[in-house]
């Protein structure tokens, strides 16, 4: 089988970036885009499809099954990870990988996600007293603990750009967890920052569920963080009461 | 006094860091990627602390002995007692962190696993490094955002800053690192703590674990004089299944819950493992059923491949226990478990062997320290399932406050220190230049040079070993050497003639290390630990005694 991969890349330095055409063989019906781009590098000549040569191509992985979320990028405009993408799946004659948008690009398919971490930072995201996980809290504590940090869903949502004052699904996941575990005394003020860069901003179209690679409950988790604080705690998702 | 600098955020690298910041110390956390892209993100299983709430009467002192036996007998008995004494208190710490154990009224429940005759493992579905490692970085977060925690989360380390007084013993001052982002080099001083994970990289695409662990830490250490030990014992993880790029781990609850092993033997079906060793039969230890795979594919008129037979799980295993597994395998295989055997083969799952040093996980240079995969302490010869996510997460904090101990009694002011230091003029320091050291990034060692190496290593230190093929992989890593571009590469040499070494002295066969021509375990010459060093430009490898008395027979 084969395939042509356009891929949109940028050196470090420049400013701009330019479209590179490669061909590439498989057999492998369970081939994935992440195998390919390793493959591609491995070769000893690198050459476009018009011949010329063709740099190392830079991307992030990790864990190579989707576990890690290192390697999200836009595989034919669709934000998802490069080891959960088979080429086979691709009705089309090419594939195109570009970075994700919504980051600065650092070089190829790198971006540089730390606005997911400042926000998490700016939030204050943490357990600020002992935990009390409570029987009928736990598995929204497992579901919010499953987060890859990959920036899939804030691709994908019409409300979040980096810098802005909505923090996305990326950030809400964690705190739910931390929501979860905190009694209500301690949860105060995470709670206000809840509503301020999650709830307010938060169109509740649900883009972002769909998109998740690690298939996480995203809307139980919302609904639950909801209800935990700013509804009645009656409407819980998870659990209930 | 400096920062503490981590080499790592994986388990070890966040619990040192977050013990340091308890405490009231800095640290520097630098890895390649953030957190939540290290390995231990991956670790399914749980992890081990004779907490006894099963009502089994288990105790420290069995959880001790598990670990030595399984260890053959080859791990340090002092650090084990203390890793196996303050397992509950670390499993209890990481609760306190907020980590979602699986636990009914608060308690947290236990279940079987890696070899262990009690329950005594902790988990949270088939997700527990994910979890803890999740709670981890929230915890990790709070100091971050106080200043007591600073992350470097796209470097890469580049080598230690070592110098070198009268007296001759090598003191690190600090470590050289590079921002991949923007190519440049910094320099931070003060103590390090190295936890940087498994050495995969030495075999890639052929282990479980994650690509961003290469190896590259430990052969470049190595290379600068710390000394490292058991680098022949790599486990095998008997059930695992190629996937593009890698081995995917097929867990152990597979044949817990009733998987079984069979090769086609003249047509039909030959349940191998269960006529072998008819009490314990796919359970045995991972280590006799990654070696008998490896001789049953080898008999006469059997077939070249394993398989797991699962077709007999009930439903609501499936359902419940196993619904993990039988997705991921439909998703890489395109097979039923359910209804159809799978196809497995043996996989390199953990490295025994690494750094070595002494229960307080100081290594031989002055201000280095390391905990984690990366380090050969708690393992020995073999490693039971759930016991290295304990050691990484104890290893940290052990490390973490043993600085801390000697610092207080050295009588140092940190907290004045740390006030005074803005984290820019912390940064403008780090740049100042070492004098004439290069600020130059060394090159990388070429995939090609590194994927040949690997292949020649595996055919070396398979399952089965005898001194022809090791022998004969030593002679081909001396060909490859001469093809060496780089340090990069000629540290992953001296790596790897580390390794073949040790599996080549140890003549007997001991947990992971099967010598088909030594077949038996020599107590009297070889419970010693193997020991490489690399100093004045000689390697060496040589036997070395285990300190402290297990007080336990071998048997
Ligand atoms: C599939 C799988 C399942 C497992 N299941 C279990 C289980 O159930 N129970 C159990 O106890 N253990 C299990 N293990 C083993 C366990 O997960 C690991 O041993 C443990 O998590 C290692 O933690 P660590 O902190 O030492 O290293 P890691 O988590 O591997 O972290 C290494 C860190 O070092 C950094 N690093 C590496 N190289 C460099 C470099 N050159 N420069 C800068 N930084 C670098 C990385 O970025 C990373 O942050 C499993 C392992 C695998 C692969
Ligand atoms: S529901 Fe819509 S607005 Fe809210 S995070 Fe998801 S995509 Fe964005
Ligand atoms: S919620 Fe899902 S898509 Fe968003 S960052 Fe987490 S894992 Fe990625
Ligand atoms: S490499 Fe980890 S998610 Fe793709």
């Amino acid at each position: 089988m084969v395939v042509q991969f356009d891929i949109l890349r940028k050196e470090k330095k420049a400013e701009k970036q330019y479209t590179q055409s490669i061909r590439y063989e498989y057999e492998n019906p369970n081939e994935s885009v992440a195998n390919a781009l390793r493959q591609i590098n491995r070769r000893q000549e690198r050459k476009d499809i018009k011949g010329n040569p063709v740099s190392v191509i830079k991307w992030e992985c990790s864990c190579l099954q989707k576990k890690c979320g290192a390697c999200a990028m836009l595989i034919n405009g669709k934000p998802g990870l490069a080891c959960d993408a088979r080429l086979a799946a691709y009705k089309t004659e090419t594939i195109r990988l570009a970075p994700l948008r919504k980051f600065p690009v650092v070089e190829d398919l790198i971006v540089d996600r730390s606005i997911l971490y400042e926000n998490l930072k700016e939030m204050e995201a943490w357990l600020a007293g002992q935990p009390e996980l409570r029987e009928q809290g736990y598995e929204a504590a497992y579901e919010g603990s499953r987060c890859l940090q990959c920036g899939c869903c804030l691709e994908i949502c019409p409300n979040f750009y980096a810098g802005g004052n909505f923090f996305g699904m990326a950030s809400m996941v964690p705190v739910a967890r931390i929501l979860e575990e905190l009694n209500e005394n301690d949860r105060k003020s995470l709670i206000k920052e809840y509503k301020k860069h999650i709830y307010s901003g938060c169109g509740k179209s649900l883009a972002c569920r769909n998109i998740c690679p690690a298939q996480i409950d995203i809307e139980g988790l919302l609904l639950n963080s909801n209800a935990l604080s700013v509804w009645k705690a009656g409407l819980r998702r998870h659990g209930g009461v | 006094m400096e920062k503490i600098n981590i080499i790592g955020a994986g388990l070890a690298g966040l619990s040192a860091a977050i013990t340091l910041a308890e405490g009231g110390y800095e640290s520097n956390l630098i890895s390649l990627q953030y957190s939540e892209r290290a390995q231990s993100v991956l670790a399914e299983g749980g992890i081990n602390a004779a907490l006894d709430t099963m009502g089994e009467g288990d105790t420290v002192n069995e959880h001790y002995e598990d670990t030595m036996k399984g260890g053959g007998m080859l791990a340090n008995p002092v650090a084990v007692r203390r890793l196996t004494k303050n397992a509950p208190d670390t499993v209890l710490w990481l609760k306190s962190l907020g980590v979602p154990f699986y636990q009914e009224n608060g308690t947290i429940i236990l279940r079987n696993f890696g070899g262990q005759k009690k329950k005594r493992t902790a988990y949270a579905k088939s997700s527990t490094g994910k979890v803890i490692m999740n709670a981890l970085i929230d915890g990790a977060r709070k100091y971050e955002k106080k200043g007591l925690i600073r992350r470097y989360p796209h470097h890469e380390f580049i080598k230690l800053l070592l110098s070198k007084p009268a007296d001759g013993q090598k003191i690190c001052r600090g470590v050289q690192i590079k921002d991949r982002y923007s190519d440049s080099i910094l320099k931070l001083y003060g103590i390090v703590i190295l936890a940087s994970g498994g050495m995969n990289g030495v075999f890639p695409g052929m282990t479980t674990g994650t690509t961003q662990n290469s190896g590259e830490v430990t052969a470049t250490i190595f290379a600068q004089g710390v000394a490292l030990s058991n680098l022949e014992m790599l486990q095998y993880h008997p059930t695992t299944i190629g996937i593009s790029g890698k081995r995917c781990l097929v867990t152990e609850a597979a044949r817990g819950e009733g998987g079984r092993l069979y090769v086609v033997r003249n047509g039909r079906p030959w349940y191998f493992m269960e006529e072998k060793y008819p009490v314990l039969k796919n359970l045995m230890p991972r280590d006799i059923v990654s070696r008998e795979m490896y001789l049953t594919v080898r008999e006469k008129e059997c077939e070249q491949q394993v398989y797991l037979d699962m077709t007999g799980l009930k439903d609501k295993v499936w359902e419940h226990k196993l619904s993990d597994l039988r997705n991921e395998i439909l998703y890489y295989r395109k097979l039923d478990p359910k209804n159809t055997p799978i196809p497995v083969e043996p996989g390199i799952h953990y490295f025994m062997g690494g750094i070595h040093t002494d229960e307080y996980h100081r290594t031989n240079i002055d201000g280095v320290y390391a905990a984690g995969e990366c380090t050969s302490l708690y393992h020995g010869a073999n490693r039971l399932g759930g016991n290295s996510m304990l050691g990484a997460v104890y290893g940290g904090k052990t490390a973490a406050m043993h600085i801390m101990k000697n610092a207080e009694e050295k009588g140092h002011d940190f907290a004045e220190k740390t006030k005074e230091e803005s984290m820019e003029s912390y940064r403008a320091e780090s740049m100042e230049s070492l004098g004439e050291e290069s600020m130059e990034a060394p090159a990388e060692a070429s995939e090609e040079f590194v994927s040949a190496l690997g292949n020649i290593l595996y055919d070396g230190l398979g399952i089965v070993r005898n001194e022809g093929r090791l022998k004969f992989a030593m002679g081909k890593v001396s060909q490859l050497e001469a093809a060496c571009h780089n340090d990069r590469e000629k540290n992953r040499i001296l790596l790897a003639k580390a390794m073949l070494n040790s599996a080549i002295i140890r003549k007997e066969s001991r947990g992971a290390h099967y010598r088909e021509d030594y077949p038996d375990r020599q107590d009297e010459y070889y419970r010693k630990i193997t020991l490489a060093r690399y100093e004045e430009q000689q390697l060496e490898v040589d036997f070395v005694q285990i300190q402290g008395d297990p007080g336990i027979s071998s048997e």
